[in-house]
Formats: C-alpha cells, sequence, structure tokens
C-alpha cells in the first residue's frame, strides 16, 4: 500500500562536526499516513540512493520508543508535534497532506553535531560514569527480597528509571540544561535503599560532571518536562537540588575520584 | 564429526559446582596482566564487561550505538525468568529446568539449561542490588507474573519495561568500570572481523563510524556479545541495526555455526500493515495472561471483519472461536510461542483472519476489562496499549487488538561448549549470539536470564580457566595476522564502496527477507527450500553486481554499514536453508511440513536428529561441512510436547 500524501522537507545537512551546515529542501512523495516519522525518511533516503546522493543521516535503533536514539528536532519541536513519544513513534497521520515539515538536529553546545541530523551525546554518558549508579560487584550480594521496598516508593523510583536518554529536554530547554536528565538517575536511585550510601556523594558527581560538559543552567521554565517522551516530572529537578544542597552543606566528599 | 560439548560428568545438580571448582583460577594479582576484548554491550557484554572489570581484568568493550545503553536488549518488555518460588506455587530449579528443556522440544543441552536455571536465583539477587526497580507487592516483596509456556508465575518484571531495566543496571556496572578506568569503551565502532594467531582468537579489526579509520584491537580473548541475526527476515521485532556480522565474520574464521535454521516465531505482534514497514512491534506476550485469543467461526464472517462491514464487538460469543482456549485446554491461552503462532498462522492459512489483509487474529482485553475494571488493566498493560494505539490508531480498550506471528529471537548463532567458547579456541559467545540453552524453541523471559547468566555468572569462571591456561603473554597487533585480516577488511569495504549499481542495499534485504519468510519461515517443505537455495544464490550474485553504495568509507556512511551487513545477511541466509534442508523433522516453531503427525501437529524425530547441527566454513562458494553435537537426555526422557 502506496501512500497518496506529498510532503515539502526542509533539512538540516551537514557534512560533519567541522563543515558548517545548511537547510536544503526536499520534496517527500507517495507517503502513507500509516508510516513513522523515520520511515518517511527511509523513502527519502531511498530516492536519493537511487540518485546517487547521500542518504539524510540521522540516529535511530529500535524505532519503538525505547532505545533514545531517534533525536530529531521537528518544526521545532524535540521528536515532533506530540506530547510524550518519541520520533520513531511519531507517524505521519499526524501531519497534512501538503504540509511543510522542517527537521534539525538537536541544538546544544554539549551536543556538538556528527553529521546530519545525528548529534554526539556522550556527554550523557559520562554523566553517568561519574557516579550513576550503586557501587555493588557481581556476587556476594543479599536474597532480592531481603530488602522490602514499599510499592509506592518502587512505583515512584520506575517513573524515574524509565528515562531513556534522548536528550530532547536538552534540546528545548533555551539554556539546554541536562537537569531533568541527571535528576532522573539521581532520585530513582536516591529513592531506593539500596541507593542510600553513596546518595550524596552521586548527586555531587554527576552534577559537577554536568557543569564541565558545558550544559546551562535551570532556569525552571519547564519546557523539558513539556517535551519529555517519558513524561519525567520535574519533581525529580527539586529532588536532586536538595540531595545536592545537603551534600554541599553537610556531607560534601572528594567527588573527583577514579581508580580502584 | 562429532562435537564435544565439554558437559561436566555427574549428576545433573552438582555439575556446575563441580565444574567451578575444578577450573583454573588467575591468581588475583595477575589479572590485571590480561586484556579482554569485548564486542556488544547488551546485557550479555555489559554485564560480562563489568564483571571482568571488577575481577581486575582490563576490558576493552565495542558497541556500534552511540552508547552502550541503547543495545537492543533495552527493547525486551516482558520479564526475566527466575526459579525463585517466592509464589509458593511449586516452582523449582529442576522445574524451570524441566520447562525450558521442553520448551526447547528437547534440542538443547541439558547442563547448560540446567545451570541457567541454577543462577537464575541470582540474577535476581545483583539486578535488585543494582537498583533495578521490578514491581513490587504492597508489601514490598517482590510481584510475579506468569508468562507463555509455564504453569508457574516466575516472571519477574518492571512493568513493560524489563529488558530497559536490566539494561540500565548492566549499563550502571560498566559506567562504573569506565570511570574506574578498568573498562575502555569504544561507541559507535563496528567489529567486522576476528584476529586468528595459531589457531587462537587475539583480537579483532573495527571501523570508527565516524572517521571510517579501520583498526586492530589485540586481546588474550574475545567475547562475542554480539545478539542475534533475526533482521534476515528484514521485517522482524528486532533493533534495525541488529544484524549478524560478528558472528558471520567469526564464522568465516572458524567458529561453527550452530542450528541457524532456529528462528522463533513470536505469536502477538502488530500485524503488517504495509510495503513501507521498516519492522514489526511485539505486544508483549504477557498480555496474553489476561487477553483472549480468537477468530471469527467462520470465513464469511471473518470477510465481513476484513472489509470493515461489522465490528469485533458485533460478533456474537458462539460466532468465535478461541481455539487456544479450545484445543489447549490445561494452558488456554498460555501456550509455548510455536504452538500459539503456528495457530494463528493456521487461522490465516483456513481465510479466518481479521483486518484488511486478513493476516492476524485477535487479542481481546473485554472480558479481562469487565472484570478487573479498565484501571486495573490500564496499571497492568498501559504503556503496551499506548503503544498499539500509536502504531494503529486503534483503540484497544475498546475493540480487540490484532496480533499476527513475527520473527523474534534467533536460536541458532555461535556454537559454543559448556565454557561458552566456540571452535576456535580464546573466541567465546553469549547471549543470544551464541546457540546454547534453547534449543528449538525459547520460552518466553528466558532470553534475558541466558544473557545475564552468561555475563555475570559463567563467563567470569570459564574466561578464567583459558587465560590461566594460556598465560599472560600477550599477542600484540605487530604480529602479522593483524595486518593480514585488516587488509581483509580494508578490501572487503573497497569492495562495497566501489558498487555503483541500481539497486540499493535495502532492497535486496527487503527481497531476501521475503525468501526467507516464505520459504523458511514458521512452515518449510523440501521443495521449497531448495527453491530458496537458488533464488538466494542468485540474490548474492546479483548484489555484487548491481547493489549501490553512495559516500566513502572516510565519513559516516550509513549506506555502507548497510551495504555489509545486508551482504552478509545473504550468506546466512543461505546457511540457513541449508541447515533447514537437512533437518528433516518439525521441533519447535520449526514446521516441516513433511514430518507432521496425523492431527497435523508437528513430529519430532529423535532418532536421527536429536544433535545440535554445527556448520564449519569450508572457504566461499563452498558447501559448508556439517558436524553433529549428539543431545545425551540424562534427567528427563524425550515426549511428544503436548499441552492439550
Ligand atoms: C521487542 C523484544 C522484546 C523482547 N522481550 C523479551 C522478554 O520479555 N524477555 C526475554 O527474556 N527476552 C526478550 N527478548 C529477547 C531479548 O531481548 C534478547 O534476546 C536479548 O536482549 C539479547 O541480548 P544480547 O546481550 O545477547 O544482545 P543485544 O542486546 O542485541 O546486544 C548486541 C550488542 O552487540 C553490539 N554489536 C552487534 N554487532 C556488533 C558489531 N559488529 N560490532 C560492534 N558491536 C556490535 C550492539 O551494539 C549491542 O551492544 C525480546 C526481544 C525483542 C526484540
Ligand atoms: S529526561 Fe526525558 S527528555 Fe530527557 S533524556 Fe530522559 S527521556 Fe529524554
Ligand atoms: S529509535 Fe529507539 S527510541 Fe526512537
Amino acid at each position: 500500500m502506496s501512500g497518496n500524501m506529498k510532503l515539502t522537507l526542509k533539512v538540516w545537512r551537514q557534512k560533519d562536526a567541522q563543515s558548517a551546515g545548511k537547510m536544503v529542501t526536499y520534496p517527500a512523495e507517495n507517503i502513507s499516513p500509516d508510516m513513522s516519522f523515520l520511515e518517511m525518511l527511509d523513502v527519502v533516503n531511498e530516492g536519493l540512493i537511487h540518485k546517487g546522493e547521500e542518504p539524510i543521516h540521522f540516529d535511530h535503533d529500535c524505532r519503538e520508543g525505547i532505545c533514545g536514539m531517534c533525536s530529531l528536532y521537528i518544526n521545532g519541536r524535540p521528536h515532533g508535534p506530540k506530547r510524550a513519544i518519541t520520533t520513531c513513534q511519531l507517524h505521519m497521520r499526524s501531519f497534512k497532506d501538503g504540509e511543510t515539515i522542517t527537521i534539525e538536529p538537536w541544538r546544544a553546545a554539549a551536543f556538538p553535531v556528527i553529521k546530519d541530523l545525528a548529534v554526539d551525546r556522550s556527554a550523557f554518558d559520562r554523566i553517568q560514569q561519574a557516579g550513576g549508579y550503586i557501587s555493588v560487584n557481581t556476587g556476594g550480594v543479599p536474597d532480592a527480597n531481603s530488602t522490602p521496598i514499599p510499592k509506592v516508593i518502587a512505583d515512584e523510583a520506575f517513573n524515574s528509571a524509565t528515562c531513556i536518554g534522548c536528550g530532547a529536554c536538552v534540546a528545548a530547554c533555551k539554556n539546554a540544561s541536562a537537569m531533568l536528565f541527571v535528576s532522573a538517575k539521581i532520585t530513582q536511585l536516591g529513592l531506593l535503599p539500596q541507593g542510600q550510601p553513596e546518595r550524596y556523594r552521586r548527586a555531587q558527581s554527576m552534577v559537577a560532571q554536568m557543569d564541565e560538559e558545558g550544559f546551562g543552567s535551570c532556569t525552571n521554565t519547564g519546557a523539558c518536562e513539556a517535551e519529555c517522551p517519558k513524561e519525567i516530572s520535574l519533581t525529580n529537578i527539586s529532588r536532586m537540588n536538595n540531595d545536592y544542597l545537603s551534600a554541599k552543606l553537610f556531607r560534601e566528599e572528594e567527588v573527583h575520584h577514579t581508580g580502584e | 564429526m562429532s562435537l564435544d560439548g565439554k558437559v561436566p560428568q555427574g549428576p545433573l545438580a552438582d555439575k556446575w559446582s563441580k565444574h567451578k571448582f575444578n577450573l583454573k583460577l588467575v591468581n588475583p594479582a595477575n589479572k590485571r596482566k590480561y586484556e579482554i576484548i569485548v564486542v556488544g554491550t547488551g546485557l550479555a557484554g555489559a554485564s560480562a564487561a563489568a564483571s571482568l572489570a571488577e575481577l581486575g581484568y582490563n576490558v576493552k568493550a565495542f558497541c556500534f550505538q552511540d552508547s552502550p545503553r541503547r543495545a537492543h536488549s533495552i527493547a525486551a518488555q516482558g520479564g526475566i525468568n527466575a526459579a525463585k518460588n517466592y509464589q509458593n506455587d511449586g516452582d523449582s530449579v529442576f522445574r524451570l529446568f524441566y520447562d525450558t528443556i521442553k520448551g526447547g522440544d528437547y534440542r538443547a543441552r541439558e547442563g547448560n539449561v540446567y545451570r541457567l536455571a541454577e543462577v537464575s536465583v541470582n540474577i535476581i539477587d545483583q539486578c535488585v542490588a543494582q537498583g533495578v526497580p521490578f514491581a513490587r507487592e504492597y508489601g514490598g516483596l517482590l510481584d510475579n507474573r506468569s508468562f507463555g509456556g509455564s504453569q508457574v508465575s516466575r516472571t519477574f518484571y518492571a512493568r513493560g519495561q524489563t529488558g530497559q531495566q536490566l539494561l540500565l543496571g548492566a549499563y550502571s556496572a560498566l559506567n562504573r568500570q569506565i570511570h574506574a578506568g578498568k573498562v575502555k569503551m569504544y561507541t559507535r565502532h563496528e567489529m567486522l572481523d576476528v584476529v586468528v594467531v595459531d589457531g587462537q582468537a587475539k583480537g579483532i579489526v573495527t571501523r570508527n563510524m565516524i572517521t571510517g579509520s579501520i583498526d586492530t584491537h589485540a586481546g588474550h580473548a574475545v567475547l562475542l556479545c554480539t545478539g542475534g541475526y533475526g533482521n534476515v527476515f528484514y521485517l522482524s521485532t528486532n533493533a534495525i541495526g541488529s544484524n549478524v556480522t560478528a558472528a558471520w565474520r567469526a564464522h568465516k574464521r572458524g567458529a561453527y555455526f550452530a542450528n541457524p535454521c532456529y528462528t522463533q516465531i513470536h505469536p502477538t505482534c502488530i500485524p503488517v500493515t504495509g510495503d513501507h514497514q521498516s519492522k514489526l512491534t511485539l505486544m508483549s506476550e504477557s498480555l496474553r495472561n489476561d487477553g483472549r485469543v480468537w477468530a471469527p467461526k467462520t470465513v464469511e464472517i471473518a470477510e465481513k471483519l476484513q472489509k470493515k462491514q461489522i465490528t469485533a464487538a458485533q460478533v456474537a460469543e458462539e460466532d468465535r472461536d478461541y481455539f487456544l482456549e479450545r484445543k489447549y485446554p490445561a494452558f488456554g491461552n498460555l501456550v509455548p510461542r510455536d504452538v500459539a503462532s503456528r495457530n494463528a498462522k493456521e487461522m490465516a492459512d483456513e481465510g479466518r483472519g481479521v483486518g484488511a489483509s486478513g493476516l492476524a487474529v485477535y487479542l481481546d482485553f473485554a472480558d479481562a476489562i469487565k472484570r478487573l475494571g479498565e484501571d486495573t488493566v490500564k496499571a497492568k498493560y498501559g504503556n503496551l496499549f499506548d503503544m498499539y494505539i500509536q502504531i494503529t490508531d486503534e483503540n484497544p480498550y475498546k475493540e480487540p487488538m490484532r496480533i499476527y506471528p513475527a520473527v523474534h529471537y534467533t536460536m541458532g548463532g555461535l556454537w559454543v561448549d559448556y565454557n561458552l567458547q566456540t571452535s576456535v579456541p580464546g573466541l567465546f559467545a553469549l547471549g543470544e549470539c551464541n546457540f546454547s540453552d534453547h534449543g528449538a524453541n525459547r520460552l518466553g523471559a528466558s532470553a534475558l536470564m541466558q544473557g545475564l547468566s552468561d555475563g555475570y555468572f559463567v563467563i567470569p569462571y570459564t574466561l578464567g580457566d583459558y587465560l590461566a591456561k594460556i598465560g599472560p603473554a600477550k599477542v600484540d597487533t605487530n604480529h602479522p595476522a593483524f595486518a593480514q585480516t585488516k587488509q581483509d577488511v580494508i578490501d572487503h569495504v573497497n569492495r562495497l564502496i566501489s558498487l555503483k549499481g541500481t539497486k540499493t542495499t535495502n532492497e535486496y534485504h527487503r527481497e531476501l527477507g521475503h525468501i526467507m519468510w516464505e520459504y523458511c519461515g514458521m512452515a518449510r517443505t523440501e521443495e521449497g527450500l531448495k527453491k530458496a537455495k537458488e533464488m538466494i544464490q542468485a540474490l548474492k550474485a546479483d548484489f555484487w553486481k548491481n547493489a549501490i553504495i553512495v559516500g566513502k568509507n572516510e565519513e559516516v556512511n550509513a549506506s555502507l554499514e548497510r551495504g555489509g551487513r545486508v551482504a552478509d545477511f545473504i550468506e546466512l541466509g543461505e546457511l540457513m536453508v541449508d541447515d533447514a534442508l537437512m533437518r528433516r523433522e518439525s521441533c519447535g516453531g520449526h514446521f516441516r511440513v513433511e514430518s507432521q503427525t496425523e492431527d497435523g501437529e508437528a513430529l519430532r524425530d529423535d532418532e536421527n536428529f536429536a544433535f545440535v547441527a554445527a556448520w564449519e566454513f569450508m572457504g566461499e562458494n563452498q558447501p559448508e561441512k556439517l558436524n553433529k553435537e549428539e543431545l545425551v537426555f540424562e534427567a528427563v526422557h524425550l515426549s511428544q510436547r503436548n499441552y492439550a
């Protein structure tokens, strides 16, 4: 079943991190409303390859809204016009026939462009590496049921744990702040009993790394929460601020510690 | 040749502890003298890399995504099994072992499966200690649910996102070791070959996917944790990037490929709607706990439904065929995947399928909503329902879901022995990349279990034995084998880049997928398989003449990446067909039309086929050689699977 929608795409093309980029216009034809946004781009790309032209590069993998890899700025919004979904879950039925769609990469100093629509989000990994974990080795752990966790707490921790690390929060923020992402991990682990021993130290390490990566500061605008595909809530940021402040005031530790 | 799986002697329950005691140890002070290469950082790879680094080894880990957190494991929905018996419903290590062996239609190795069941209990403890937020009861203890193919509730879950939470747990353990300097992580790197020195794996060749730089890396051992190859069918539930390249190139360097034709078809996926589709989406099997599967009783009603002349709700109760409940009363909608899939296909084949294409059956929640209330159903399955709405634009709270089988998981993979070592010493395979624990059919919630078992609890022991035997002297990348293998990779890349034909690699991939699904999918015949073989050979020849790859190597180039993967899929496809052709029996989801019972059920042939088929690469365009590992069953006796 081939489709009947016809669209005009304005796409950011940039050869690599060093080159300057520009908007290029492409027609997208025979688009079915049942296609996902990425499948629509696949169709356009097949056409480009047939002409010997380089396809539009974009990041993606799972195509079911969970890996966090797809990252498109569509008509001025991360992951497009609909709430609480990723770009790969966005379907063309959300657009009108004949529409012009503008597609750009995430824009943030801490996320340099790699090519076209793909950016480097490794800053996120480095923040997690700085302390986004519970220090436990494999083996020798207590029986899972020896630490009961009230369902409400477990559910709340889970809500924070659903962050997919996509970076839409950063892209949506006028300051390119990474607070929502960082606070989600700090909250998840900070709520659980297993996370208590390192709770304050974790907040310090992760925040320090976040600052080092060049993300902007949070001015409580809330664009992150509004655009987050997993509806991570702003209360995570309050929790993180609390933990960070208590750490600063009462329990500051040497945090930049590498090695054994 | 008959292969030795090296399963230790002695009673089943003692094998692993005895084996662990007999394995050689590497002295803690010596561990830092060893370098281990881990390719892939999904559940198997991330857990292995983290655990080995914790022990003191130096690890280099690789993945092709931009972050280890994006590995395909992230997408697993339903849950992970463990024989904890927290529900006091009669579960035990032996029962989990037994269900898995039987579910795999007696084509898995007893020793491995028992070990898997044994360490399953440790996995849950490990994950909880890492902060994985599993579902809890109000009393604060862990909750469980039941899953296809089992009559006990042994599945641990984190809403519909179990894989995500487990992977993030392993990813955090990995991150800790990256921070500690014990793991060096290479993201956006694709492994393109294994370097074999004097018969032992000593390194790999990678392509940096940003710069195109082709580099070699040396290590004392190489662990492939690169996932499955379901994307050979083009449409599957796998992530788009999942591919066979690492395993296939290793195969060409001497690693045997076992049971390649064993593909799992998952019964509850969202049906195909059109040619544009790039992948299929799974609806977790856990939905079958509360959803009831049915098709209309007659073709006439089915046709009306297909044409949207009536809605599902308008089909009277007596006109519905709850075929799983009718045919398999003891298991009902919870029969194993192969049984559920085959029955759905039968409905469609009889003309009783629903949806515009007729290639679907209903999964109906009306009764569950009546019994439990919409809120409870929402709490249990809400995110899955949302996903369904997103994709189909239909509301499963109001009308039944449409589901159909789709390719989901591959039970075949690199042959490994009990130590997870391939036929190339020093080359190990973990997780979905190996063939070992699932037999001809994988039960639900056991792939996550196997990935983590291999990574956290098996390889840290068995790898040590190999390392202790070879000693810490290191082969470095100056050895000529590295330069030679690198050159082979460069030649292959150049060959691809120079293809300036007219057909995109995506088009070849789709064609391959059609052939595989049609002739090597849920039902196979000798005639069809022979035809498929010819078609694939023709496709391969055409690919190397008429494919088009744009751009150059020295840049980000998705067209090149995809081209390399499709070329490997085509070769694998041929081997899958050979394997299916050789296996003249029906087992698991592999219905060989020539081998069925009088009532049309799958008929195994234990006399002739109770073996693992391990294929050996004999050179380009040469027929592969079949090696057999006889499967010996001591603890269970082989019976016809019967879920009635
Ligand atoms: C939609 C879906 C739902 C599922 N649900 C369940 C479930 O509920 N329960 C269950 O038990 N199982 C489930 N499964 C199966 C399970 O998720 C997988 O079998 C399992 O996660 C595989 O893990 P892995 O670590 O072996 O491989 P993957 O997670 O596939 O990881 C492969 C890794 O290898 C890397 N890689 C691959 N090739 C290369 C290369 N050439 N060079 C460098 N790196 C490479 C990738 O980057 C990645 O890091 C599900 C699968 C799907 C598709
Ligand atoms: S907080 Fe939301 S928007 Fe930010 S990375 Fe996580 S999922 Fe994406
Ligand atoms: S491709 Fe994985 S979230 Fe979109």
